[in-house]
């Protein structure tokens, strides 16, 4: 790999260690400072390697200076004497010893009781997704800004607020003990899965971003996984986000547009997420508890089969029917409704999506629309000019005025 | 939005059904359910067990039942989100439960927990 290309890859792949490593051993209160020594570390890496070149161990090389820095912002600025040392429980730390321990066992470690803080309940669900990205995935903030389709200043501020209150509210960077895990994990799970929508429905044009971040969420629900004291439930989001990502590469074209799921070519579907979805699902059914990721894995998993059966659709109604008893979204609504028509014929489905009434989303017009189709063309068409005016994004614009020019 | 209890009342409950029929009643009831939950009217609900019921009496004797003198019993219930008593009476009629010859469902108000009701 070539100097241009190596470093953004590891500042993809380090920065988000080191930092955490590092806000570890510092304290929740200095995470900025974490932030600053690792990006500069990246920053003595460009410098150097331009004159040097690439020494033999990049990452080493990373972690030594990295040390280093952290060691110096120790003695160097007496911090540790007046601004460390008053938060830390320890009475008497000795700096001088201090050992940066950049090991795996505790990167990982690290990381996930980053995961914890960073998802603390006393943040906003937008700062805990801002946080992640920053804190967790080691995104730029102009990388974030465009996931999240937003400018740089907002990111900025959204993200000092949330480190503010993270300081203010004294968070322990910590995995929460046995009797509180369960709790704290819940926002944790809603953190990652809404990260990986983020991801997957994104309105952000830029593909491959898009996909970063929902192979980030995937990652960090990983290292959950690997953490024996979490739960099914973690199985079963991990399964939801394998059966979702198996179709990356299927649903959209070669300019960018939609893919609407059935006219996806399932040979793109990828199969080894698709297996990896299936054993982490397995994985999920220990235990009696069945949540809302469950519930939608099963949805998803039954999504990788493309023929049309009535077991298929029936199968996915019941489900959406448990799902949306578990958890109202208008989302499950017009699914529910859409495999309603699959099962129990348009006419059931037209009364039941009637009842809806959620005017002013636009996909409620797009599914009448659809169940309209061929039973009354007309009205069909009226459903999918409504859908048409409200709709945002282009790549929707474009798949609903297809279906109305199909109509005429 | 008001809560109200559709409760059900069955005409008899120890008619035997096949298993066919009791699997056709299970979709109907749970499309059923999924309607009301899907316009986010769903609050709760649950079935009764029919077998191993007790009653208690005045003078706290126990005995088995409800199914001694009278046939009726109740089959369960559903608490839903409406406007009014006519709208949660109109969501009761999707009930499969009412294909039963003389079955009821009962739509009643919650009362609410503010020392009034």
């Amino acid at each position: 790999m070539a100097q241009q290309e190596l470093i953004p890859h590891l500042f993809r792949t380090e920065f988000r260690k080191i930092t955490s490593v590092l806000c570890k051993h510092f304290g929740i209160a200095h995470i900025e400072i974490a932030e600053d020594i690792a990006g500069e570390t990246f920053l003595s890496a460009l410098e150097n390697w331009s004159f040097k070149g690439i020494p033999d161990n990049p990452t080493a090389w990373l972690y030594a200076v990295a040390k280093n820095k952290a060691k110096n912002q120790l003695s160097r600025n007496k911090l540790f004497s007046e601004k460390i040392s008053p938060h830390l429980k320890q009475a008497t730390p000795v700096y001088s010893e201090t050992e940066f321990d950049l090991s795996d066992k505790n990167i990982s470690d690290s990381q996930l009781q980053m995961l914890f803080a960073v998802c603390h309940p006393s943040l906003s669900t937008e700062a805990q997704i801002g946080l992640a990205l920053r804190i967790l995935c080691g995104f730029g903030i102009e990388e974030i800004a465009t996931a999240l389709l937003t400018n740089k200043d907002t990111i900025n501020k959204r993200l000092l607020r949330a480190k503010e209150k993270l300081r203010n509210e004294n968070v322990p960077i910590e995995v929460p003990s046995k009797e509180e895990i369960s709790k704290r994990l819940e926002t944790v799970l809603l953190t990652l899965y809404l990260l990986f929508n983020e991801g997957y429905y994104s309105e952000s044009n830029d593909e491959v971003l898009r996909k970063d971040v929902c192979l980030e969420a995937m990652r960090l629900t990983y290292l959950l996984i690997e953490n024996d004291q979490t739960n099914p439930e973690v199985n079963a989001l991990l399964s939801l986000m394998c059966f979702h990502a198996s179709r990356f590469e299927a649903r959209t074209g070669k300019r960018g547009e939609l893919i609407l799921y059935e006219d996806q070519d399932e040979n793109l579907w990828n199969k080894e997420l698709i297996s990896k979805g299936a054993l982490f699902l397995n994985q999920a059914s220990q235990g009696s508890k069945i949540s809302k990721y469950h519930l939608e894995a099963n949805i998803a998993y039954w999504h990788t089969i493309k023929a049309d059966t009535k077991e298929k659709w029936e199968t996915i109604l019941q489900f959406f029917n448990r799902l949306l008893q578990l958890e109202y979204s208008p989302i499950a609504a017009l699914n529910r409704t859409y495999a309603l028509s699959k099962t129990n014929g348009k006419q059931e489905a037209i009364i039941e999506a009637e009842k809806l009434q959620l005017t002013n989303n636009p996909y409620y017009f797009v599914l009448l629309g659809e169940l309209y189709e061929e039973v009354d063309n007309k009205k069909s068409k009226e459903h999918f000019e409504k859908a048409l005016a409200l709709i945002k994004t282009n790549a929707d614009k474009t798949v609903i005025s297809k279906r109305i020019s199909d109509l005429n | 939005m008001e809560e109200f209890m559709l409760i059900f009342r069955h005409m008899d409950g120890q008619k035997v059904a096949s298993p066919e029929q009791i699997q056709t009643w299970m979709k109907q009831t749970m499309d059923w359910v999924g309607g009301i939950a899907a316009q986010n009217k769903f609050v709760g609900g649950n079935g009764l067990q029919y077998e191993n019921a007790k009653i208690v009496h005045h003078d706290k004797t126990v005995t088995n039942g409800p199914f001694g003198e009278i046939k009726e019993t109740l089959g369960g219930y559903v608490i839903v989100k409406a406007n009014s008593i006519d709208e949660a009476a109109e969501m009761a009629k999707g009930s499969p439960v009412l294909q039963g010859e003389g079955n009821t469902i009962e739509v009643r108000k919650l009362a609410k927990g503010d020392g009034v009701h």
